[in-house]
């Protein structure tokens, strides 16, 4: 007890010192939480889709669509329980700045698969019902204060024109992992525009979206999939949603190291900040160290002094830090919707955080415990000042 | 009367592990500070010689990349008879109609895939693009399933060298050449004959209309008056403006990510230097009543203490450039979320960022000493002395 009280006085001892360390690990950990938020926002959607849903595309590259009628043929193979399709239609709404994601979907099967997806009943139904309508998720609609019965204008990118759609209904996520800045509408309603506009490309989906029956059977069904296709006009590739999504990921995975690289070195900033604590605090008690040994303490009590101050200090920038993380996520997620649809803190990062603050005691507190036990006692009494 | 500089010097040589980490501790600073704008700047220039500024791009209108472009044969062709189009010395006219498509393919050494553009030239193509150079092989030839890979596709994807085959659209495709594009994003692509590759793929329209102007500022004319013909749905823009406009959301991205960070990161930085200096004063105390007793100023106290932790500052910076500078041997390639491509880039030091890498290291010092500092001019004489 009584040493946890001399490990406190001596932490406080310094307070100007103490309370910048402090700050400062409590910045670091902050920088370092927030940054690990980023790179699982990056992931979020890999921990979003199921296992028991595949997705078949174009072998060539998704830019090349398949036809419509490969939905038939699919849902004859086994193990297929239900199949259904969307396009990527990458329409602008105002400018460039203002993305989301919006995709043309057959609206009753891909409701039906996508059991995290809420829409209340008379939204759905309503939804169904008009084909030049449109759902949007709960915060793409907040953040452009869209309500039901809104006209909303995208300006199609591959598909040529101005496109009108009413917004039926605002669907909530099931989990907080689920996208909730989606813009989703009736691939009728393109097709059918298409069929006047542009007849070639008519009768073409961007993906197959693919429920199975059992998840153990996805890699076989799949297999299936691709072999029924195979040596055809368009070729497919199917994956399980998982796959899918990291296959995206893994391209942009230059940056996800680049920010994993970032994070790990703020822990090394912070590391020579509180070394450098350290090292001031234990000079400075050189002397008070040899009068302890003088008194019969042994070098690993020395050692747990200087560890258990590291520790205090550290510990407590980390609270502080950990405590304001949630509040800045918040705000970050926000601003940063474009770019991540969900921004939450995990609890891994926690304990990340609470890992690296460990190590940063720890190594902080190593070179000055090193040298206070090995010193003589005479000389750490003569040294003044 | 100025206290000398060999005193500032001095005192951090004496408390050298102090100084060592706080050294460090903005060096990692200014590391990640210039690592920052040596990523932007290398993602300006390559995006910057990729076009050439009296080239104009012409792709259907909305349609913001080549990729999602598609211009029919008639439209290529009335485009194709503009009078502001420069002609070569053979009499022929530079323009080239080109075609634009995505397919993925697997790296060397791993089977992930990556996206790839692959670009269906005509004849005029490369002397468009003065940048771009064949580097070995030859060019291919009209006709036939031969293809010419950049330098970047040749090292890091499978079959993409010289000799080898590549397999898409249901046929084997030998490559016969490797150009060099320099830092451009052509470096990333794979060029064969177009009239093969629309057939392959099955596209009946091209991409995208490429010509050089006879006078660079004949460009506001043609582009009103394609935009306005109306057999046309296209949209003319400068060949630079076009490739800057690829990678805006990167370049905010890299924006965004670097101006949080260096501010995060430097305030840890100035904290770190506010322990160190406090301390020294600390420390010093009577050193500093000693000084005062002998006549020395309270601004001399005040600027030497500035300068020495200017000083540490100027270190930090030096040693942060010095590993900095390292990171221009390495390229990054990530996909540009815009076109979906693959997008490398190395990191470009340039005096510039030398230049504000040190101010900005130099800043964190000066903030760091700045309170300290007026703490050390600012002791009463009898006292110090006093303190032991």
């Amino acid at each position: 007890m009584h040493i946890l009280k001399l490990i406190f006085k001596n932490a406080f001892r310094h307070k100007l010192r103490t309370f910048l360390t402090i700050l400062g690990v409590a910045i670091a950990i902050l920088a370092f939480g927030l940054l690990r938020t980023v790179i699982s926002a990056w992931y979020v959607g890999v921990e979003a889709s199921s296992a028991s849903r595949l997705v078949t595309r174009n072998a060539v590259s998704l830019v090349f669509p398949l036809p419509l009628s490969y939905k038939e043929k699919i849902r004859q193979i086994e193990g297929i329980k239900g199949v259904s399709y969307g396009t990527w239609f990458g329409g602008i709404y105002i400018d460039e700045k203002h993305f989301f994601a919006n995709y043309a979907v057959e609206p009753e099967t891909y409701l039906r698969m996508y059991p995290e997806i809420i829409i209340p009943p008379d939204q759905k139904a309503a939804f169904y019902r008009d084909r030049k309508s449109a759902v949007a998720g709960r915060k793409l609609a907040e953040r452009y204060k869209w309500k039901i019965g809104d006209i909303i204008t995208l300006k199609g990118t591959i598909y040529p024109g101005n496109w009108d759609f009413v917004i039926r209904g605002i669907y909530r996520g099931r989990d907080e992992t689920v996208d909730e800045t989606a813009f989703v509408f009736h691939w009728e309603y393109l097709n059918e525009s298409l069929k006047k506009t542009a007849p070639l490309r008519a009768d073409q989906v961007g993906w197959y979206m693919i429920e199975v029956t059992n998840p153990n059977i996805a890699a076989e069904a799949a297999v299936r999939i691709d072999k029924t296709f195979k040596n055809s006009l368009a070729e497919t590739l199917t994956e399980t949603e998982k796959a899918f999504t990291l296959g995206f990921i893994s391209m942009t995975e230059a940056i996800v190291i680049a920010i994993q690289l970032v994070s790990f070195l703020i822990i090394f900033i912070i590391m020579a900040v509180v070394a450098n604590t350290m090292a001031m605090t234990a000079r400075e008690r050189i002397g008070e160290h040899a009068i302890f040994k003088t008194l019969g303490f042994r070098g690993f009590h020395i050692t747990g002094l200087i560890f258990g101050e590291s520790l205090a200090i550290t510990m407590v920038g980390t609270a502080l830090g950990i405590f304001l993380t949630f509040p800045a996520a918040k705000i970050f997620g926000k601003e940063l919707s474009n770019y991540f649809p969900v921004f939450i803190v995990e609890p891994e990062t926690i304990y990340m955080d609470l890992g690296a603050a460990l190590v940063v005691a720890s190594v902080a507190a190593l070179f000055p415990a090193w040298r206070a036990v090995n010193i003589r006692i005479a000389d750490g009494l003569r040294r003044i000042g | 009367m100025k206290i000398p500089f060999s005193y500032s010097l001095r005192n951090l040589w004496t408390r050298r592990l102090t100084t060592v980490l706080t050294a460090s501790g903005m060096a990692l600073v200014v590391f990640v500070f210039a690592a920052v704008l040596m990523l932007a700047e290398g993602l300006r220039k390559t995006l910057v010689e990729t076009g050439s500024y009296d080239n104009v791009v012409v792709i259907r209108k909305a349609s913001e990349a080549e990729v999602q472009s598609g211009i029919e044969r008639l439209q290529a062709s009335i485009v194709e008879t503009q009078p502001e189009i420069a002609t070569s010395k053979d009499g022929k006219k530079l323009v080239a109609k080109e075609l634009v498509v995505l397919i993925t393919l697997p790296k060397r050494g791993t089977d992930k895939p990556s996206n790839v553009v692959i670009r269906g030239i005509g004849e005029n193509s490369l002397t468009l693009r003065p940048q771009v150079k064949l580097v070995e092989g030859r060019m291919p030839r009209t006709g036939t399933a031969e293809i010419i890979a950049g330098m970047s596709i040749a090292k890091r994807f499978q079959g993409g060298g010289i000799g080898e085959n590549l397999r898409f659209g249901m046929r084997d495709w030998m490559v016969v050449g490797i150009f060099d594009a320099g830092n451009t994003a052509f470096n990333s692509e794979i060029w064969g004959d177009v009239d093969q590759l629309m057939q392959v793929f099955r596209r009946p329209a091209y991409s995208s209309v490429i010509f050089n102007l006879h006078d660079p500022r004949e460009f506001e004319k043609v582009k009103v008056r394609l935009e306005n013909d109306p057999r046309l749905t296209l949209d003319a823009m400068r060949e630079t403006r076009y490739y800057e406009k690829q990678s805006e959301i990167m370049a905010r991205f890299l924006r965004i990510l670097g101006v949080s960070l260096t501010i995060i990161f430097s305030l840890g930085a100035i904290i770190g230097a506010m322990i160190t200096m406090y301390s020294a004063v600390a420390n010093r105390v009577f050193e500093i009543g000693t000084m005062r007793a002998l006549g020395f100023q309270r601004k001399s106290i005040l600027i030497s203490f500035l300068f020495e932790s200017l000083l540490l500052g100027l270190i930090g910076g030096i040693v942060g450039l010095f590993f900095a500078s390292f990171l221009q041997l390495y390229t990054v390639s990530t996909l540009n979320f815009q076109t979906f491509s693959e997008l490398a880039f190395t990191f470009s030091l340039t005096f510039e960022i030398i230049y504000k890498a040190l101010l900005f290291s130099l800043i964190m010092g000066f903030v760091g000493g700045a309170l300290p500092a007026v703490r050390a001019s600012r002791m009463n004489i009898v006292e110090s002395l006093r303190a032991s």
